[in-house]
């Protein structure tokens, strides 16, 4: 067999597991990122079967995925709601950055992995996964909760801590010291700026270059000039996927909804990829000796995620019911936590053991968020009652 | 009264208000248009009892049922000196005998003295309607009479 039928059949095989694994995760109602993780793992070195063939194609195609991610993660937002958002509950976005980044750099160093491992693993266990968050709030009919634009506000800001964090970590893992370091974060934030400056002011123009009524056209353009202005940032060492998010805040209104539905098959192909290249450069050997260190990790930024959005709905002037939802809301870990391991593992700058560490890490978080989110409320009740009991049953007497 | 509007980043837009019984109702309006119906539960109004996802048409058939209750509240209110008159809406049901044909041929007005001010139809109003407009099913008559008047036309209209 000569090497593209190899290639052909190793991709074609790992492709289809992906989808009856998606299948199966759609059915029992949890996101498929674990099961993409678990998948990567079993094709990996390691792993049950060994996939040799498509390392290059699989990395490449890792690196669209990220690019892809964060294009719509972007897209989702306006730069008037980033604005609203920053102002609202920059607070509460401290705190969770505080709070949630602590327990993965302390991890980090008591395991030996330096600053550069702790900057890593810090924003592993801080960012929340907005992609499940989302998706758990909608499926359990909680959008209209009083809580929700707290819990989404949090993760606005971090998504925007997103835009300067990966600068920062791109610059130091590519090892160019603490000037280097600020210069980046410079230039980060001064892009920032302007980007969101220009899509607040002239968005629709930015909006109008990409725009097209043939689909075909609209597509090509739109990957084209994401792929280019993420080539274009990792030029200028501010990480690729932050020009792709830069780029998907710039558009607006009816092109980024039409973007959004454009990209999303591509994003779910893509993305999925992604995570089966991050699992395929993770030995799962080197899993079972850091598996402790995750479920410790696991427990307490359960607790810290709690304690942020119960904190912030208290703010929001939210009773106890949706301070514990809000927080249940927020544990969820997934894609970006990835991203950034994988950012990591990629620049080699960190030891393999933190591909184990932040995947195991992330296949518990993926799969506990969500039934936290569901559950907590029930489990809560004896400790909490509902703050307008009295009024109601005077109410129902009448 | 005062209608909250809040951002959803991401998702769409949430409206609502606090009804006088304590609960918060309104809709969440999604980036793609599509609606969202919410209802807070009677012990918290932070959380949702129920969000139930409306179509377009169910969104305007809800409408269409509220507003013609509007309709009735305005008319009840004028009417409200004038003892003995009242103000009732009746729906034209699929198997009533008067469905698709023009609203002349039940003489409301000739056989029970009432009369038949306005009909919602797709939230759209019809005002003053003459004997030539044609019902639909699901159509809302409001109709203007006497008590007895009224159960006369709502028979008329269900039987014939």
């Amino acid at each position: 067999m000569d090497q593209l039928a190899l290639t052909l059949i190793e991709l074609g095989g790992v492709v289809f597991v992906l989808g009856l694994l998606a299948r199966l995760a759609g059915r029992i109602g949890m996101s498929p990122i674990p099961f993409y993780l678990l998948g990567g793992l079993g094709f990996g070195a390691g792993g049950v079967i060994q996939l040799g063939g498509i390392r290059d194609f699989s990395h490449l195609s890792g690196e669209i995925g990220v690019i892809l991610l964060l294009l719509m993660l972007g897209l989702e937002y306006t730069a008037d709601e980033l604005f609203t958002g920053l102002k609202k509950s920059w607070k509460a976005g401290v705190m969770d950055a505080v709070l949630n980044a602590i327990p993965g750099a302390a991890v980090a160093l008591l395991l030996g992995w330096g600053p550069v491992g702790a900057l890593v693993m810090a924003g592993v266990t801080y960012i929340s996964s907005s992609g499940i968050a989302a998706k758990t709030l909608t499926d359990l009919g909680r959008l209209g909760n009083r809580e929700t634009p707290t819990v989404l506000s949090v993760l606005v800001f971090e998504d925007l801590a997103m835009a300067v964090y990966l600068p920062i970590l791109t610059a130091t893992l590519a090892g160019v010291g603490f000037f280097g370091g600020l210069q980046a974060v410079a230039i980060a934030l001064a892009v920032i700026s302007v980007v969101l400056l220009v899509a607040m002011k002239h968005g629709h123009r930015v909006s109008a270059i990409v725009h097209s009524e043939n689909a075909e056209v609209f597509l090509l353009t739109v990957l084209g000039a994401a792929l280019l202005v993420a080539g274009i940032a990792s030029a200028l060492q501010v990480s690729a996927a932050v020009g792709a998010f830069m780029l998907g805040i710039a558009i607006s209104g009816a092109t980024a909804h039409n973007a959004t539905r454009m990209l999303e098959p591509l994003r779910d192909l893509f993305a999925a990829i992604f995570f089966v290249a991050f699992g395929l450069s993770t030995d799962a050997t080197t899993i079972p000796p850091v598996l402790g260190w995750a479920l410790l990790l696991a427990l307490v930024t359960t607790l810290t995620k709690m304690v942020t959005g119960w904190w912030a709905a208290g703010r929001a002037g939210i009773g106890k019911p949706g301070k514990v939802r809000a927080g249940a809301a927020l544990v969820a870990r997934g894609e970006f936590s990835i991203v950034i391991a994988g950012l990591a593992v990629t620049s080699g700058a960190v030891p393999a053991q933190l591909a184990a560490l932040a995947s195991s890490y992330v296949l518990i978080m993926a799969v506990l968020g969500p039934l936290i989110a569901r559950y907590i409320e029930t489990w809560a009740k004896p400790f909490i009652r509902p703050r307008k009991a009295a009024v109601a049953n005077a109410g129902g007497a009448t | 009264m005062h209608v909250e509007e809040t951002e959803l980043p991401g998702l769409g837009v949430r409206k609502d208000f606090m009804t006088a019984s304590g609960r918060r109702i309104g809709v969440v309006v999604h980036r793609d248009g599509t609606t969202e119906f919410i209802l807070s539960t009677w012990d918290d109004p932070d959380t949702c009892q129920a969000s139930i996802p409306l179509t377009s048409q169910e969104t305007t058939t809800l409408a269409q049922l509220l507003g013609g209750q509007l309709i009735v509240n305005q008319l009840t209110e004028e009417h409200r000196d004038v003892p003995g008159i009242v103000t009732r809406q009746f729906s034209i049901l699929h198997e009533s005998p008067f469905r698709d044909r023009p609203m002349g041929t039940a003489s409301i007005r000739t056989r029970s003295g009432v009369s038949i001010v306005a009909i919602m139809r797709e939230g759209e109003v019809i005002p003053s309607p003459g004997p030539d407009v044609v019902l639909h099913a699901s159509d809302l008559l409001v109709a203007v009479g006497t008590l007895e008047g009224l159960d006369k036309a709502a028979e008329i209209l269900r039987k014939g």
